[in-house]
């Protein structure tokens, strides 16, 4: 893995059970259940598609994209909520898919960074990510756009202070924050930012 | 995380019904702080019920005058809602600074309240805690403790409660509405959190099987004069090491009634209504607040790590007074400056 986050380790997918058996888990003194409860039918709206994935219950929404429905640009940074890494919309608001059930967000309409724009037509934050430079290895971009987005639908953020509070979820090893702001601030204001 | 079932509730008694059947089901509201926990092995349930599909999301007015913010509203919902912005600006205030945008759209009202401490050495399987495994020992005294409790502490625990929320609702004088097996009732919200003394494992009054489903804020906002203050080791996304709710009644430059929680000095939200009625009749002035300020401290000690706090909690109540007075904030609070 490429990144190293103050205060949390990169996890591997190595806790991703497969869905047969239980295999990496301990049970705690009150024992072990019978049998694994077994996976079943969750049904995604995901960038407008409904998707069916067979998933155990305990699949985060973020190993669902990105190991049941192939959809890797949504990335796994900390896994803990602390990094943003893992930012989608549901229902056109950020969260953090790491830290929800692929089961919690069946009806819901989801959108990844995959569903924002194509090779042809570039989403304008995308486009602005690039004109500004605001990335540098790229693993947090997917999360810092998702979440800019969502910032964009909350209408909240007008001046730069409030740009920086409210993409404040969202961490940047390489440290690219000036880019991010810079690109960020031009869709907010529907004008060209000077980098 | 270990293997569990998940149901889907649809209405608050079979949510009631389910977890009872269940011998170590957990309710999931938003699953912030749940999930992260269950991943760290140390919340291993083995059955959830889902709680997001319950019609508990509204915001409305209450019979007394107030406002109802249902269990299940996201504590983002809640922070802009227009009525809490306009008549409970210190509340909107407090949600806003903490967390980070993308928890704030997950976290539910109810779950901020159920929340566990951050304390290290909770989170740390490997080594001791007392409320992880009653009896184990507390590694937090005598080890590092940078963010713990200097107030309600005993020999058995020194974690704090880490919501800003809670420290608003406590200045506010919420009511926690919860059902359970036996029906519903309340809870004033300064009995809904506990000190630790010999059971740190058991955070609040919940009896078992018990759900919230709503918090009532009574009528009085003080949407006037407020102040959350919050200071923390970063300006944004970083539990606070000491947070003052300030909220004031002022006839001119007397305080007729004074409301005053702090967050991140102890086990649950510090209130201390001698200070508060001791401040009633008083000028509004760096020196009643400065006597305020000592008299909350009172009983007041470190552990080491953490002994800077209690002069920190001193000059952060004597700030957020003068914020409120004057509803002039801080440059952290830029932000959320908006309000009158």
């Amino acid at each position: 893995m490429l990144l190293q986050l103050d205060g949390m380790s990169f996890q591997s997918t190595s806790f991703l059970v497969p869905m047969s058996y239980p295999s990496t888990t301990k049970r705690g003194v009150m024992g072990a259940p019978a049998a694994p409860p077994p996976a079943s039918t969750v049904t995604l709206k995901i960038n407008g598609v409904e998707t069916r994935l067979q998933l155990a219950p305990w699949t985060s929404l973020l190993d669902a994209l990105r190991e049941y429905a192939d959809l890797t640009g949504t990335k796994k940074g900390c896994d803990h909520g602390q990094c943003g890494a893992c930012t989608v919309l549901v229902n056109g608001k950020r969260i953090n898919s790491c830290l929800t059930l692929a089961v919690m967000q069946e009806g819901n309409e989801i959108t990844t960074i995959e569903g924002l724009g194509t090779q042809e037509k570039l989403h304008p934050l995308q486009q602005a990510f690039i004109d500004h430079d605001a990335f540098q290895c790229g693993y947090c971009t997917p999360g810092q756009i998702c979440s800019a987005v969502g910032l964009i639908n909350e209408g909240k953020a007008h001046s730069e202070d409030e740009i920086r509070e409210l993409m404040s979820g969202n961490l940047c090893r390489c440290g690219a924050y000036v880019g991010i702001l810079n690109a960020v601030k031009e869709v907010v204001d529907g004008t060209k930012v000077k980098s | 995380m270990n293997p569990f079932t998940y149901s889907h509730a649809t209405a608050v008694d079979d949510a009631v019904r389910d977890k009872a059947s269940h011998h170590d089901a957990a309710y999931i509201g938003g699953g912030t702080n749940l999930l992260d926990l269950m991943k760290e092995n140390v919340e291993r349930p083995t059955h959830l019920v889902g709680l997001n599909r319950l019609p508990l999301a509204t915001i409305k007015n209450n019979p007394e005058g107030g406002l109802r913010l249902g269990a299940l509203a996201t504590n983002a919902d809640t922070a802009w809602h227009p009525e809490v912005e306009k008549r409970y600006p210190l509340l909107s205030q407090a949600i806003l600074a903490g967390a980070s945008p993308q928890l704030r759209n997950m976290a539910t009202n109810g779950g901020n309240l159920m929340q566990r401490t951050r304390c290290y050495y909770f989170y740390d399987t490997t080594t001791p805690c007392n409320k992880r495994e009653p009896g184990s020992g507390c590694s937090a005294i005598g080890g590092y403790n940078r963010i713990h409790a200097i107030l309600g502490t005993s020999q058995s625990c020194i974690a704090t409660h880490p919501s800003d929320m809670c420290i608003a609702l406590a200045a506010l004088e919420a009511v926690v509405r919860v059902s359970g097996p036996n029906g519903d009732r309340t809870i004033d919200f300064t009995d809904f959190h506990r000190l630790p003394g010999n059971a740190p494992h058991i955070d609040n009054t919940l009896r078992p099987g018990e759900l919230i489903t709503g918090l009532d804020l009574p009528a009085k906002g003080f949407e006037k004069n407020y102040s959350y203050l919050k200071l923390r080791d970063r300006t944004s996304y970083a539990f606070a090491l000491v947070s003052v709710a300030a909220a004031l009644d002022l006839e001119g430059n007397t305080i007729k009634e004074a409301r005053l929680a702090l967050g991140g000095v102890a086990h649950k939200p510090w209130r201390d209504t001698d200070v508060e009625d001791a401040l009633k009749g008083q000028p509004a002035t760096a020196d009643t607040f400065r006597k305020a300020a000592t008299q909350m401290l009172q009983g007041a000690r470190g552990f080491g790590s953490n002994d800077f706090k209690v002069e920190l909690a001193k000059r952060a109540i004597v700030r957020a007074l003068k914020q409120a007075t004057e509803m002039k904030q801080g440059p952290s609070d830029v932000f959320l400056n908006s309000n009158p």
